[in-house]
This record gives C-alpha cells, sequence and structure tokens, in this order.
C-alpha cells in the first residue's frame, strides 16, 4: 500500500509514492538520501532528526512523511547558501567548537537557528540551555554550543 | 637552487579550528547508517524479554514465509557452521593464581538467555519493516527461570546461576597490594575513616546507535564490514581469528564517521559479527542499525561498584594505609574488555595523588543476568577517583582538617614516584594544578556565597576532588603480564606525496576526538607546511597498515607517538636526499621550519622540493636510496602517561525539593604538552558533563524480581541536557610527559574521572549541616529529599 505525496524539499520539489506508515526522518534519508539528518533515539527525545518544516524546527521522527504534503522541509543539507557559505549558525558552530562527533551537530544548528528566530534579542545564556532542552549532545556538555548560539545568533541580526 | 618560500610557523599549541568540521555541519558526514550497498537486506535481531531462561524450542516456520524474508538465523545455524562465541580481550588471574571464569558467550543465545536483550534470533529481509515484522512470527518456546541483577546478591549463597558452569557467579575474587603491611598500618593508626559507597551502573548513549552493514564478495571471497566502532583492526582480529575462522586478509573493516563512543564501540558485540557471517549464507549486504531501546538493553554498560573502603591516618592526618573491597557487576557475559576494568584499570588507581605508604585492594566480580558491562569514559579511574576522593574528604571532616589541607599534606611530590599498587608516576605537579583551581573557582569567596545563599534558604556546598589516571595504554609487555591478550602499540604512515603534502593513516580512531585536526598540525608543525596541506585518515583496515584504536585517551600519547616516529624517519630520510641535491655531507644538514639548509650556509630546499625530487628520482643517490618519500612507524610506549589534576564544584540545594544546582564547577588539569587547547577544553568539557550526568541524573536501573531494565528508554533514564548543566571554568597546568615524543598524556576521560567525586563532596558539604550523612550517586531530587528528610526525623 502506498499514497502519492507531493512536497518541497530544500526547494526542490518533489512528488513520490511512499508507504502511509513511513516516518518523514526515513522518508529524507532513505527516499531523499538526505543523509544529514540523523536518527538518534526513534522517540522524540533527542533532537538529531531535528528539521524545519514549514520554517518550524520539528522532529522527523515524530512525524509521519504524509502529514507533510505541501510543505516546504529544510534539512541541513539546505541550510548553506547556494554557493556552499555556510549559514551564520553553522560558521559559528564551527569557530567555537560547538561539535564533537557531529551527530547531534544537524538538528542541534536547526534548533538553535529556529531558537534565534523565535526569540530574537531576548535570548540569554539560560533561555539559550532551556530552548536546546530537545537536543541532546553527549559530546560537548552543551558549553560551547551555548557559546556558538551566541555567536551565530549575533552574526544571524547582521546577516 | 632558488631560496625556499617561508613558510608558517609551528602549528603546535595554536586553537585551530576543526577540519572536519565543514562536512559534519552540512549534513556531509558519513556515519555507518549512511552508507548504503546496492541490492542491501535489513537485520532485525530477535532479543530476550526475559531476564533468565530456557529456550526450549524456536519455530520459525512462519516467519521464514513472512514477505520479504531473506534468511533467519539462530544460535544453532551459528552452532552448526562452528561459529565461536565472542572472545574475552583480558585473562585475569584470581587470588589464588587461578584463572578467571570464562563462560561461552554466543552470538546468538544457545540453549538460555541471560538477560533482557539477549540476542535469540536474527531476521533479514528486503525492508528493515519485513524484517520486523517477520520478527513477530517466531515462536519461542522459554522456559523462564530465577534472575539476580546485583553483583553482591548474586555472590549470596542459593543466588540462581547465570551460567550453569559457574555455580557461585563469581567470575574471580582478585587482589592487589601488600596485605601485611596495610594491616600493619591499620594497627597503628590514630584515626580509622570507613565508607560504603555505590559507583551507579551508567549506559553510555553515544548519540548514534551502534550500526553495521556487512557485504560478502563472492568475486575473491571476502568481506567488507562498515561498523560504528572506535577500533577496526581489533574487531577484524577478534572477528575473524576467534569467532568466525576467516582469514584475516579477507575482511576488511571500516569505522567512518563514528558518533561518540565512550568505550561502547571498543568491543566486538554479536550484532556484527552475526551479519558479517550470514552476508556470506544470503549472498547479500545486510545492514543493521540499533534503535535506541536496543542500545538500552544491548550496548555494554558502565561502573556498577559496590565498595567498602577504610583510610588509616596518624594524628597529623596524614595517610598510613588503605583498604578497598569491592563488588563489582560484570552482567551475564565477559564483554571484551569487561574483566580489566574493575581489576587492573581500577585498583592500580587507589593511590590517586596520595603518599599513601599501603594500599590493599580485594575486587569480587559477579555474572548476573543484566547486559555485560565494560568500559566506559575513564573504565575503572572514576571508580577509583571515587572511593579515594570520597574517602578522604570524609577524612577531613572526621578529623577536622580543611579538605584542601588534608590533600596538600598527603600529596605526592617528587618524582618520579612508585606507588604500592603497581604503577610508577613519571611526573606532575598537583600543588600546581590545585592552586590553579583553587584561585579559578574563587574558593577564598566561597564562605560569602554561602552566607548569601543561607539567607535565602538555600545549602551551599564546596567539593574537591584531586584524580591520577594511568593513559596512554599501554607498554604491550606490562599489560600482557597483566593479562591483556593484545598488544597496545599504535601504528602511524606518513605519505608525503610528489608535490609536498601529506596523507596521514593513524591506527588510532577519531569518533569526536578532532584527530583529523590535532594530528594534521602534529605533521604540520613538525614539517612546516600548511595544516591544510595534511589529511588524516582512520578507520579503514583496507588503507591503515595496523591500529589498536582509541580508548583510554591513548590517541595523542600513543598515535601521536607513532605519528612523531613515522615523522623521524621522513625527516632523516629527507636529510639524505637534501645532502645529495646540496651536495653536502648529511650531518651538515638541519631541518627546521621546512627548509632543509647546509648549517650555516643560505644554500637551502623547500620540504616539497625534497619530496618532489623523492618522486622524481633524476638527481637522486639510487644507489644508497630507495626512491619515494613514506614511512611507517609502530610505536609501543614505555610507561603510562599519567593525566592529573583537581575539580572543584560548588553546588546549592534548595532543601525544601532537594534540587541540587551546580552553580560552579572548576576543572585545572595537566595533560603534558597540548597540541590545540580548544579542542582539550572541549574534552574536559564533555567529559564534566558525563562525570556530572552520573553524580546528579543518570542511573540504570533493573527490577530486582524480573530482571527488567526499568531505565530503557531517555523517559527513564536521564540524559544531561543543556539545561542541567553550567558553563564550566577550564585551565591547564603542564608537565611534561618524560616517555614519549610529543611530552603528551591525554585528556579525554579526565573530566568524567574528577567530577563525580567532586560533584559528591560539595553536595554532602551541603548537606552537612542537616544531618545527612551519606548519599549515593545520583543525587536525584528525591533522593536528596528525602535523606534531608530522615535526617530530621
Amino acid at each position: 500500500m502506498s499514497t502519492t505525496l507531493s512536497l518541497t524539499v530544500n526547494g526542490k520539489a518533489v512528488s513520490t509514492q511512499v508507504d502511509p506508515r513511513t516516518l518523514l526522518v526515513q522518508f529524507i534519508r532513505e527516499n531523499l538520501n538526505l543523509t544529514g539528518t540523523h536518527v538518534g533515539c526513534d522517540t522524540g527525545q533527542c533532537g538529531a532528526c531535528t528539521v524545519f518544516v514549514n520554517g518550524n524546527a520539528v522532529k522527523a521522527c515524530m512525524t509521519l512523511a504524509v502529514q507533510c504534503g505541501g510543505a516546504q522541509i529544510t534539512t541541513i543539507e539546505g541550510i548553506s547558501k547556494p554557493n556552499g557559505e555556510m549559514h551564520p549558525m553553522q560558521a559559528a558552530f564551527k569557530e567555537c567548537h560547538g561539535l564533537q562527533c557531529g551527530f547531534c551537530t544537524p538538528g542541534m544548528v536547526i534548533s538553535a537557528i529556529d531558537l534565534v528566530k523565535r526569540n530574537g534579542k531576548a535570548l540569554t545564556e539560560e533561555s539559550i540551555r532551556a530552548g536546546l532542552d530537545g537536543n541532546f549532545c553527549r559530546c560537548t556538555g552543551y558549553h560551547n554550543i551555548v557559546k556558538a548560539v551566541q555567536l551565530g545568533a549575533a552574526n544571524m541580526k547582521g546577516a | 637552487m632558488n631560496a625556499p618560500e617561508k613558510v608558517e610557523t609551528s602549528a603546535i599549541g595554536a586553537s585551530i579550528r576543526r577540519k572536519e568540521d565543514q562536512r559534519f555541519l552540512t549534513g556531509a558526514g558519513q556515519y555507518t547508517d549512511d552508507v548504503c550497498l546496492p541490492n542491501q537486506t535489513y537485520a532485525y535481531f530477535l532479543r530476550s524479554p526475559h531476564a533468565h531462561a530456557k529456550i526450549k524450542k524456536i519455530n520459525k516456520t512462519a516467519a521464514a514465509k513472512a514477505p520479504g524474508v531473506v534468511g533467519i538465523f539462530t544460535g544453532e545455524d551459528l552452532a552448526a557452521a562452528n561459529v565461536n562465541g565472542l572472545p574475552c580481550g583480558w585473562l585475569i588471574h584470581d587470588i589464588h593464581g587461578q584463572p578467571m571464569k570464562e563462560p561461552p558467550h554466543p552470538a546468538l543465545a544457545q540453549g538460555k538467555v541471560r538477560h533482557v536483550g539477549d540476542q535469540v534470533a536474527v531476521v533479514i529481509a528486503e525492508t528493515y519493516t519485513q524484517a520486523r515484522d517477520a520478527a513477530e512470527k517466531i515462536e519461542v518456546d522459554y522456559e523462564t527461570l530465577p534472575a539476580v541483577t546485583d553483583a553482591v546478591d548474586a555472590l549470596k549463597k542459593g543466588a540462581p546461576a547465570v551460567h550453569d558452569a559457574v555455580t557461585d557467579n563469581r567470575c574471580y575474587l582478585w587482589s592487589l597490594g601488600d596485605k601485611a603491611a596495610t594491616e600493619a598500618a591499620f594497627a597503628k593508626a590514630h584515626h580509622i575513616t570507613k565508607i560504603d559507597i555505590t559507583n551507579n551502573r551508567l549506559i553510555p548513549n553515544a548519540i548514534e546507535p551502534r550500526a553495521a552493514l556487512a557485504n560478502y564478495s563472492r568475486a575473491d571471497d571476502s568481506y567488507t564490514l562498515y561498523v560504528a566502532n572506535q577500533n577496526p583492526h581489533v574487531e577484524r582480529l577478534l572477528m575473524t581469528a576467534f569467532v568466525l575462522g576467516l582469514p584475516e586478509h579477507k575482511v576488511r573493516v571500516i569505522a567512518p564517521d563514528v558518533g561518540g563512543g565512550f568505550g561502547s564501540k571498543i568491543f566486538l558485540y554479536a550484532e556484527e559479527t552475526v551479519i558479517t557471517w550470514a552476508s556470506k549464507q544470503v549472498n547479500r549486504a545486510i545492514k543493521w542499525t540499533a534503535e535506541r531501546s536496543e542500545s538500552f538493553l544491548s550496548d555494554a554498560h558502565g561502573r556498577d561498584h559496590h565498595t567498602h573502603a577504610e583510610m588509616a591516618l596518624d594524628a597529623n592526618g596524614k595517610f598510613l594505609g588503605m583498604r578497598v573491597n569491592t563488588v563489582a557487576n560484570l552482567g551475564a557475559y565477559l564483554s571484551t574488555f569487561g574483566p580489566s576494568v574493575p581489576t587492573y584499570l581500577y585498583g592500580t588507581l587507589l593511590a590517586g595523588q596520595y603518599t599513601t605508604p599501603a594500599i590493599y585492594v580485594e575486587v569480587d566480580s559477579a555474572f548476573t543476568n543484566t547486559a555485560p558491562v565494560d568500559a566506559y569514559r575513564g573504565a575503572g579511574r572514576p571508580e577509583a577517583t571515587y572511593v579515594v576522593e570520597r574517602l578522604v574528604t570524609e577524612c577531613a571532616r572526621e578529623m577536622k582538617i580543611d579538605q584542601v589541607e588534608i590533600r596538600r599534606r598527603n600529596f605526592i611530590t617528587t618524582f618520579p614516584y612508585q606507588t604500592p599498587v603497581a604503577l610508577a608516576y613519571d611526573i606532575g605537579d598537583y600543588k600546581a594544578t590545585l592552586d590553579g583551581a583553587l584561585e579559578m573557582a574563587d574558593v577564598a569567596g566561597f564562605p560569602k556565597r554561602r552566607a548569601e545563599a543561607e539567607k535565602r534558604g538555600m545549602r551551599r556546598g564546596l567539593g574537591f576532588a584531586t584524580y591520577i589516571e594511568a593513559c596512554g595504554l599501554a607498554p604491550s609487555n606490562v599489560a600482557g603480564a597483566l593479562g591483556a591478550r593484545a598488544g597496545l602499540f599504535e601504528a602511524g604512515e606518513i605519505r608525503v606525496n610528489p608535490t609536498g603534502s601529506v596523507t596521514v593513516f593513524t591506527g588510532s580512531h577519531s569518533h569526536g576526538q578532532g584527530h583529523e585536526t590535532t594530528f594534521a598540525q602534529v605533521v604540520a608543525g613538525r614539517l612546516g607546511i600548511p595544516v591544510d596541506n595534511v589529511d588524516v585518515v582512520h578507520g579503514d583496515t583496507g588503507r591503515i597498515p595496523f591500529g589498536m584504536g582509541t580508548y583510554g585517551s591513548r590517541s595523542i600519547a600513543v598515535g601521536g607517538g607513532a605519528i612523531s616516529k613515522a615523522l623521524d624517519k621522513i625527516e632523516a630520510k629527507g636529510k639524505k636526499i637534501a645532502a645529495h641535491l646540496l651536495e653536502a655531507a648529511e650531518s651538515d644538514i638541519e631541518f627546521k621550519n621546512g627548509n632543509f639548509t647546509v648549517a650555516g650556509t643560505d644554500k637551502s630546499l623547500a620540504f616539497a622540493q625534497v619530496s618532489l625530487a623523492a618522486y622524481v628520482p633524476h638527481n637522486y643517490p639510487l644507489d644508497k636510496l630507495e626512491p619515494g618519500l613514506n614511512e611507517t612507524a609502530f610505536y609501543d610506549p614505555a610507561n603510562f602517561t599519567f593525566p592529573a589534576g583537581t575539580h572543584i564544584c560548588e553546588v546549592e540545594i534548595d532543601p525544601e525539593t532537594g534540587v541540587v544546582k551546580i552553580v560552579s564547577f572548576t576543572a585545572v588539569d595537566d595533560f603534558g604538552n597540548i597540541i590545540n587547547p580548544m579542542i582539550v577544553e572541549g574534552q574536559v568539557h564533555g567529559g564534566v558533563a558525563q562525570g556530572i550526568g552520573q553524580a546528579l541524573l543518570e542511573n540504570c536501573v533493573y527490577d530486582k524480581e524480573s530482571g527488567q531494565l526499568l531505565t530503557g528508554s531517555y523517559m527513564d533514564y536521564t540524559m544531561p541536557r543543556a539545561d542541567d548543566l553550567p558553563s564550566f571554568k577550564v585551565g591547564t597546568r603542564v608537565t611534561a610527559c618524560t616517555h614519549n615524543p610529543l611530552g603528551v598524556k591525554g585528556c579525554g576521560e579526565a573530566g568524567a574521572i574528577g567530577a563525580p567525586a567532586a560533584v559528591m563532596n560539595a553536595v554532602t558539604d551541603a548537606l552537612i549541616a542537616l544531618g545527612v550523612k551519606h548519599l549515593d550517586m545520583p543525587a536525584t531530587p528525591e533522593r536528596v529529599w528525602r535523606a534531608i528528610q530522615q535526617a530530621q526525623v
């Protein structure tokens, strides 16, 4: 059994048949081969699968692909500029050493961009830490991630 | 000859931004589950729902007919194919000199299951969902047996036997140290302090779940295995030589980008072994990726000690002797290095930074109906530090000596220092790290902060932990004498390309540590070339000469040592080539800042000019020297390295709710020379976070009756989140390691080693005025609140 799904991913229109029980994260990884979006827990806690759906950060392991008909999806592969220049938040993660093994990083970057978009100038260390509550990192102890989000937020305003 | 261009000065010691970050930040990393092979199938492992049961019968008829099924295999199939059990890589001899009990560890259960999650069968199908659906149709007839999950319970008379051949569940009773000397020290003690503590069981929880993709090639009867692993050569050696009986050269193991390991990906596991074997049976590639619930059940767990420890002191608070009795839980089976963790990686560290002249430790160890227990970040050393530093803290309290003063009074100050528990520390400066931490943590201002907090009804506490760790595993002959069944050297190859860029092949493996940058700095700094001209390749038995991998903070000390030795050979050969080209004596050639120069002249050649001559040997001493510039070195360290430091934690506790807030955490460490300070600080941050996680949040709990894992998901097992942790204060002091080429000690585990004791010493400091005498990790709000209530009854 399959159903038709049409949506836009990283600016490209996609129309395909999917099994209705396909999760959005499976669709992204397995059907579209966009493997930058990761699966860390299958249960919505770790946040490694976070992507933008219509501009909102969403955990793709908690979303069925068929719920996203007509949606605009942006994954980590679509965050950089087309010429390859990194988004200010990506650049800030590199500058601040906000990543180690890199597995949580795509979800973390998307959540961080979402956090800045939602909060703008109101971000403090405390609100960044609270805002990243849904993304696990086992490597960094979050110290440099917080610094990266502060730098990324400052540079996003200038961008 | 033209004068060479000026090249950049040494890259060593600079916080160079990481080379690997570009791919990780743009979604271009290649983790095992990202790799796909043509026509691949998917594996699902059917696992035991029982902690302990006999398997009376397995009926796979219905499952075999399910859509998409390619193959189903059980323990019987493996036995029929002469597939052996998983080997243990470390043999412990017990207190009587007898070898440890080493019961079989079948890759798929044979006759019995011994923990919830034990693998019973594998289903291979066209899609993962088909494999999973089919597994539901396998009928397993179990006869459940009583289970035991706690090590102390397992060693009691009448406990259910996990293995029929080990009726008392005891793997070994092991000891270290001079018992008579220690008893004598206690006999003359002015004061004896005693503690009973547990070191809570942890689940490593790398965010990338374990994964593997195995493929068999009929073309040359060979296998390729992609696997999330920290040491692909060790994985291959164990799998081929001990389990599958395959020729080693017919198996290529690739550990591509790996999303965190923390020890849990060192080991040879059943899943990758089974699918490698099965890939030939079904003649297809097979992928397996753990679901998180499987990770909880089947990744090797960490810690799980119960310890009674005593310190004998003289009237001045000098330590005279220490005796320790520990019971360690090894789980249902011996994992690859499981037996070494509560013995040689633990007992040998019990001197800490102190001159305690007599130490005796006994470790009793038990099989239980739980997942195997093995190395998790720190591996034995956090457990040792927790014992020493909780004990020293209680000594100071009982003898009314200042916490800092009692430590200073007992510090080792002269090196080398031979401890009474086998290790010989080469160098350190424990006062320097202590003083650095005292200043950074503003310990002098603590009384004021405590008074201010008390006005708000909050309890403030300050906790100290000094630590020592033995890293850079290890001199192979020493490790071998202690029971290691492997060498512990490292290999490195420097391949200089004709135009002077360099590809480095290292047996170390990076799963977050940033070797692609740090090792490139080592090479670029030595050769005087830009870091961007150096690429580092790791994690592939098909490309790298050999490797023992990354664990025990060994990469820079041992892997970096091998690279340095290979660089020595590059430099030596480069000098020969330069001497020929410059028409000078080899002994007159100096190599500095990327240039080969005739001493005292301006005759000079750039590194790339020499490398080009090596590969275009027109004007070249072919009668005396081979062309090319490609050198390999194997480096076996002369000793362990001994990173050390002081960690200070300040907490504030709300006595109404029991919530512990870490208001400040300071770590001042001595890692020897530092190649990239930014990366080192990041390693400390991550280690501290895991240590705080152990102290306040994380706890693996099995139900004692049923043996079910109660903390089997992120809803039950509390991972540290961003808002559980503070920003950390991190500093370093340097005493260079005396015996490896780079003078480095390793930094990967220090945070996880020092932090639990520092946190718990702070928590108990905050609560002591409320009458709380003891608290075990994790100090959750519920436990803290209950302890306060009970103390006030």
